[in-house]
């Protein structure tokens, strides 16, 4: 079984709250990175949507994944692009999907290693559950509780829809 | 050669690294595309990614290297691993049953890969034959066979530089093409890549006798070899090869074959000048030629390490590798 969303009203309401948190926090020229590959997509719009002045930036996790010596080497590593100094800049993570926490982990380490923030906040289309670190998301376009055997993916990057799907 | 079952497991990834042979386009670009990745690790400001961390490297050099092993252990160091380098006296002829007694008390030291490079051609292909079945064997130079991470950093270079089409290109490879591991190595690296044309230019004593079977032409003349070529790469000229009476002198030598400004002008405008490293100023070419602005050699030197690390990473096996485990996605 699969249901597909679009996902154009859970943007919108994402750059609300993204607006809101900016003012609250008083972040001043915030730089927005995507996780590879979702999270860039939906960075990208967001990106666009506020307006964001430093260009965007894109991170691909591969090399500091915790599953690297179960798996091995993903076959398309893209480069991490992050167009801006890291040092003493508010940052906010863009991700597709918030599921186990350990992207997020694997990104926070990556971004470490280019400088040190001043801080992160974490936006993701998606949160579901299943989390296995202590992570979770500033602003979240939908919350999911899925069953077992059920997974959510984003597909992409035009149009983009959120699709549901049940194991058979 | 079994050394395309040797080097790709059954799933087509790369298990050891040992020659340009037996690999196909498609793992070959995967590698350098990896390797794009891994440059990128120089603009952090902490030059590590934990990749590696807790394995353990072993450089075996059984001859003299510097640039080769120092890009392997940065490399290596780079993905957070362990290394260890071995360096063993070439002269204290460490062969056959003792070669093998030193994997064996290496690999009950829990080492995880091996980057061997040994004077004899096929000591790599020995060691992957006889290692136990978790370590990886990484060939960085054997005898006059094969220098396979020194040819895909020189594919990496000329991509960057001359953009992913080889089919446009004119490549002319200029030296002693006889005792090459690097040239050898190269000229396969190219064909996979469908490079339009590669010359290889050398006195008639520098070339073997079978070289045009590799799909290259053969030129005795500097000029006509390079002639409009984009990229044209110096081979070191190995001072031991003049006692064997294959070269008259150092100075005829650069008088015929050197690269000097003046004839770097037939090939293209643009034309991109490479070396292995290390150069004999006045001898493969002019001090001007080397330091000038077409030069790419130091550029070459940066680029090993990035695609070291690709290789390495690309190689490392699990530890309880089994080949019957599905993919996690």
């Amino acid at each position: 079984m699969t249901t597909a969303t679009d996902v154009q009203a859970l943007l919108d309401s994402m750059t609300r709250d993204l607006e809101t948190l900016i003012r609250a926090q008083r972040l001043r020229e915030p730089a927005m990175v995507g996780i590879h590959t979702g999270g860039v997509w939906v960075a990208r719009e967001l990106h666009q949507r506020l307006g964001i002045a430093p260009p965007l930036g894109s991170l691909d996790i591969s090399f500091y994944r915790d599953d690297f010596t179960r798996i091995g080497m993903n076959p398309q590593v893209r480069p991490s692009d992050l167009p801006f100094t890291v040092d003493d800049r508010d940052i906010i993570l863009v991700d597709d999907v918030l599921h186990t926490g350990r992207t997020v982990r694997a990104a926070l380490n990556e971004l470490f290693d280019y400088g040190r923030p001043a801080s992160i906040f974490l936006a993701v289309l998606v949160e579901r559950s299943g989390r296995e670190l202590p992570i979770q998301a500033h602003v979240v376009g939908t919350h999911l509780d899925l069953e077992p055997g059920e997974h959510v993916k984003l597909t992409g990057p035009e149009p983009l829809t959120l699709v549901r799907q049940k194991a058979a | 050669m079994s050394a395309s079952n040797l080097q790709i497991d059954s799933r087509g990834r790369l298990r050891h690294f040992l020659s340009i042979e037996g690999l196909t386009r498609p793992l070959l670009t995967d590698v350098l595309d990896t390797a794009e990745s891994f440059a990128g690790v120089a603009e952090q400001s902490i030059k590590k990614v934990p990749l590696l961390r807790g394995r353990t490297i072993v450089n075996l050099f059984f001859e003299a290297s510097t640039r080769t092993r120092t890009t392997f252990e940065l490399a290596a160091k780079r993905l957070s691993a362990d290394v260890l380098n071995i360096n063993i006296n070439a002269s204290s002829t460490v062969k056959g049953e003792t070669l093998l007694d030193m994997l064996r008390n290496l690999e009950a030291m829990h080492c995880d890969m091996f980057v061997v490079r040994h004077a004899d051609s096929g000591a790599a292909h020995f060691m992957a034959r006889h290692v136990a079945p978790h370590i990886s064997v990484i060939n960085a130079g054997d005898g006059r066979h094969s220098h396979p991470t020194q040819a895909l950093l020189d594919m990496f270079t000329i991509r960057r530089e001359k953009g992913p089409d080889f089919g446009r290109l004119r490549v002319a490879i200029v030296g002693d093409i006889q005792h090459s591991r690097v040239a050898r190595s190269q000229i396969h690296a190219l064909n996979l890549l469908n490079t339009g044309q590669v010359h290889v230019v050398a006195p008639k004593t520098l070339v073997p006798a079978q070289a045009e079977q590799l799909g290259v032409k053969v030129y005795h003349n500097l000029a006509d070899g390079i002639r409009d070529a984009d990229v044209v790469i110096m081979l070191r000229l190995q001072r031991e090869r003049m006692q064997g009476a294959l070269l008259p002198s150092e100075h005829e030598y650069f008088q015929l074959f050197g690269l000097t400004e003046e004839r770097l002008a037939y090939a293209k405008p643009d034309a991109i000048v490479m070396h292995p490293g290390p150069i004999n100023r006045g001898v493969e070419m002019d001090s001007q030629v080397a330091d000038g602005p077409r030069s790419v050699i130091l550029q070459q030197v940066t680029h090993g390490i990035a695609v070291r690390m690709a290789v390495m990473s690309m190689a490392m096996r699990r530890k309880t590798a089994s080949e019957t485990e599905p993919e996690i996605p």
